[in-house]
Formats: structure tokens, sequence, C-alpha cells
């Protein structure tokens, strides 16, 4: 049985982001600078803060495969990168867009965040590339661990190095000085958060949820329809699951035989 | 008592010896290899010799891409520094290929060796190449590119390239073996290699540029010192840590 607390999840997350699309339209104050733009901000800075994490987590999950070999912390680790990828896609277009709305330039390069945001993106956009020139499944999933625990680590550490590369221009959320959040601004900022993360959870939970069961669809035709009925695996980035992991007997192979 | 089984005592007693003298001189194993891998470039040249002509061919190519006779400060850093990078590229591209083709990944896995060992003699490999390699190249530089005078900022630059070499040594032997058993090696190396290098271009570079000043060098910066540092511990240890998963087939 897959995808366990999958509806409770979704509810809570779209719950979250009504509320938080609600709040910041028409609770949150506008900007006295920067206008309406700056609602922008409630998705960029959550959904940057989101992906680093997630980036971090991608690389301890990995580290959990190398240290117990189950194959399920590969496919965790695998699908928290894979869909922070797509978030930091996300959050690299909406910093663009309150750059050139706020800087006047799409690209700004004294801008750490963003610049360093990038970096993490191209070194994460090889991933994939990664899993995909390694064929053997079990050498795929270690190598892609390596990796990953690599670049979990390099992200603060670039974080740090970029960040000192620049004078920095980026309003910091929680500065102790001048740039800090009016108390209304930061409670929104903060529900925002919440429901980013949420919907970063619901959305790598679905994607377990779907390959497991993919897998398992898999594994049940072979069964039943032996296993010229199935197509053999073609190259992939995404991890093996299933048919290596158990060789348990199996029904036989010819439906006629099962039959008498 | 049948052959195999003797056969089998003597390997595990020869075994059990051979890890006691390991344990006992722990670097023996590191040397051994090192030695084999330089001794492997003098017979046959091979890595040096190109990451060299690369490295003076770039220079040729900056001077006619930026249009300039000469360039000093954070121009002439970055010219550096990346032409380095580049060059280390192609060293990493190599560096595993004889173990991959002639078996040597087996031979050091029967042996009853640390297989970090293999880390440790690849990396100071890669470093001696790198060393030889900007023995000349940053003398090539200083002659076809550099306006101001490279005397004063010798010593500096010699503390920049041992960080830097270390830097690039430790990522590039991780990457490198991680590259060399995937169907496309020569694309993997550049694509997860740079990025991961960038930090460390970042300080080498900001390091570098003061001693390149018009006015004469200047005193180094030690923010961007204590930043490469730490990538090298960092990257040093981690790489340390996951290197053995990549080996054990």
């Amino acid at each position: 049985m897959y995808g366990k607390g999958l509806r409770a999840l979704t509810l809570a997350a779209f719950v979250a982001l009504t509320t938080t699309f609600a709040l910041v339209f028409f609770y949150a104050p506008l900007d006295a600078d920067q206008g309406f733009i700056q609602k922008i901000f409630y998705v960029h800075v959550p959904v940057a803060i989101v992906t680093l994490c997630a980036y971090v987590l991608g690389g301890i999950l990995a580290a959990l495969h190398l240290k117990t070999r189950e194959r399920r912390w590969d496919l965790r680790s695998y699908v928290v990168i894979h869909i922070a990828l797509i978030f930091n896609v996300v959050g690299l277009l909406t910093g663009a867009i309150w750059a050139k709305a706020s800087w006047g330039h799409w690209w700004v390069w004294d801008e750490p965040t963003l610049v360093s945001f990038l970096i993490v993106f191209l070194l994460f956009a090889t991933y994939q590339p990664l899993r995909f020139s390694i064929e053997d499944p079990e050498r795929q999933a270690r190598y892609a661990s390596v990796f990953a625990v690599m670049a979990g680590a390099f992200v603060p550490l670039n974080f740090a190095a970029v960040r000192a590369a620049t004078a920095t221009v980026h309003p910091r959320t929680f500065g102790t000085t001048e740039g800090g959040l009016p108390s209304q601004m930061a409670w929104v900022f903060l529900v925002a958060i919440v429901a980013i993360a949420l919907l970063f959870a619901l959305m790598c939970c679905y994607e377990i949820a779907a390959k497991q069961t993919r897998w398992q669809l898999r594994a049940l035709r072979r069964r039943l329809l032996g296993s010229d009925a199935v197509a053999p695996l073609g190259r992939s980035a995404a991890p093996a699951l299933g048919e290596p992991a158990r060789p348990t007997p199996r029904a036989p192979r010819n439906p006629a035989e099962a039959a008498s | 008592m049948s052959e195999p089984v003797m056969r089998e005592r003597a390997s595990a007693a020869s075994a059990g010896a051979a890890s006691e003298a390991s344990a006992a001189r722990p670097m023996r194993p590191s040397l051994a290899l090192l030695r084999k891998d330089l001794l492997l470039e003098r017979r046959a040249p091979e890595a040096v010799p190109a990451m060299l002509l690369f490295s003076i061919t770039t220079f040729v190519l900056f001077h006619f891409g930026l249009g300039r006779d000469e360039v000093s400060g954070q121009l002439a850093a970055g010219v550096l520094t990346v032409t380095l990078l580049f060059a280390a590229i192609l060293g990493i591209n190599r560096l595993f290929v004889s173990e991959q083709e002639e078996g040597g990944f087996d031979g050091v896995l029967l042996a009853p060796i640390d297989r970090t060992a293999l880390f440790i003699a690849k990396a100071a490999a890669l470093f001696v190449f790198l060393a030889l390699v900007e023995v000349v190249a940053v003398a090539a530089f200083a002659i076809l590119l550099l306006g101001p005078s490279p005397w004063p900022a010798l010593p500096g630059l010699l503390l920049i390239l041992t960080l830097l070499n270390t830097a690039l040594a430790v990522v590039g032997t991780l990457v490198s073996a991680l590259a060399i058993r995937t169907r496309a090696r020569d694309l993997i190396v550049p694509i997860v290699a740079l990025p991961l290098l960038v930090p460390a271009l970042i300080a080498a570079a900001r390091l570098a540029a003061p001693l390149f000043a018009v006015g004469g060098a200047d005193a180094l910066p030690t923010k961007w010192l204590a930043v490469l540092a730490l990538y090298d511990l960092v990257f040093g240890l981690l790489a340390y840590a996951v290197f053995d998963f990549l080996l054990e087939d």
C-alpha cells in the first residue's frame, strides 16, 4: 500500500497555500518603495529557502543510503533532489523577475544569493545526466549518492564564498539592522514558508508513491503475464526499484501452467 | 591437506602479514601507488605535456580574445586561475584511465590495503602534475601576458597555488573516479567539476588580484585565504570519507 497519508497532506498543502495567497493579497501591507511587485517575495524567498534545505536533505538521505545500502534511501534522495531542481528553476525565474522590477536588470551579478543560487543549480543539474550515464542500477545509486553527499555539503560552502565575494544589496530577510521586516510581513512570510515546504513535501510524496506504484505494477504484470509481456527496462536516470531486491519465489511464469 | 585449502591459508597468512605491515607504515601503499603514477608519466608523458600546451595556447587565446598585450590586477588573476582550472580538467579526465583500462582498480581491490590509499596517491599525483605544469605555465604567463613584474608576487603566488592545487587535486580525484566508469566520461568530468570548483576559483582569483596589482604586490587578503583553506579542508575530509564507495564492485 503506497501513498499513506497523501490525502491529509494534500489537504494541508492546499489550505496552507490558499491561506498564504489570501494573506499576501489582502493582509500584507504594500511595500513603500517597490509597491505591488514586492509581493513576489512571498513566493521567491520561501522557494529559495526550501530548495537549499532540500539539497542538503538530499545529501543527508544519500549519506543514509551509503550507510545502510537500502534502496529506498536512494529513491528518497533522488526524488528530493529532482523536485528541488524544479523549485530551483522557479526560484531563479521569480528572482530574475524581482531583480528586473526592483533594480532594473534581469540579472544582477553583485547579488550573492542569486549568483550562488545559479551555481548550485548548475551543479545539481548534472545529477540526472550523471545517473543516466551509469547503467548498472546498483552502481548508479551508489555513485549518485556520493555525488549528492558532496553537492549537499557544497551548498552552504558555496553560499559563504559567494556572499563574501560581493557587496550585498539583497534585502536580508531577518536582518537585525535597518533591513528588518515589519511584523505583519514577517507573519505572512512565515506562513508562506510553511506552505511552500508543505507543497514540496507533497510533491515528493506523490513522486515516491508514483514510482513505487509503477514498479509494483511492473512486478505484478510480470508475475501475471510472464516476463515476455513486460518490456525490458531502458536506460533511466531514475532509481530502479523492486525487482532485483526481492528474489521471492514467483508464481509459475506460464498462465496455462497456473490454471492447471 | 588439499591444495586449494593450503593456498587459501597461505594467502590469508600473507594478507595478515601485509595488513600488519601496512598498519605499521600506513602511507606505504599510497607511496607505492604514487610512485607508479609518476613513473608512468615519466616513461610515457601524457597528461603533463597536454596540460602545459593547453595552458600556453589558452594564454595566446586570451591575448587575442581580450585584445590586450598586458594584463594586471583582477584581470591577470582571472586569466591565470581560469587557465589553470581548465588545464586541470584535462588532467582530471585522464587521471584514472590507466586504472580503468589496465585493471588497476582490480589490483587495488585485491590487495590487502585500505582503498583510501588509492585516493591519496591519485590526489598527490594530480597535485604533482599541476605543480609541474605551473612551473612552466606561470613563467609563460609572466612573459607573455603579465604587465607588472612577477618577482614580488612569487611568495604569495606559491601559497595560493599550493592551496588551489590541493582543491583541484581533491575534488578532481573524486570527480574523476565518479566519472571514469560512466558512459559519457569526458562530458561528466567538466560539467560536474567546474561548478564544484567555483568557490575555490573565486577565492584564488581574489587572492591573486592584489599580487598582480600595477603598483607592486599588495598583501594577501586573509578572508580569502581562510575561504580557500576551509574549502580544501571540507572537501578533503568529505572526499576521504566517500571515496571508498566509488571502488567497491
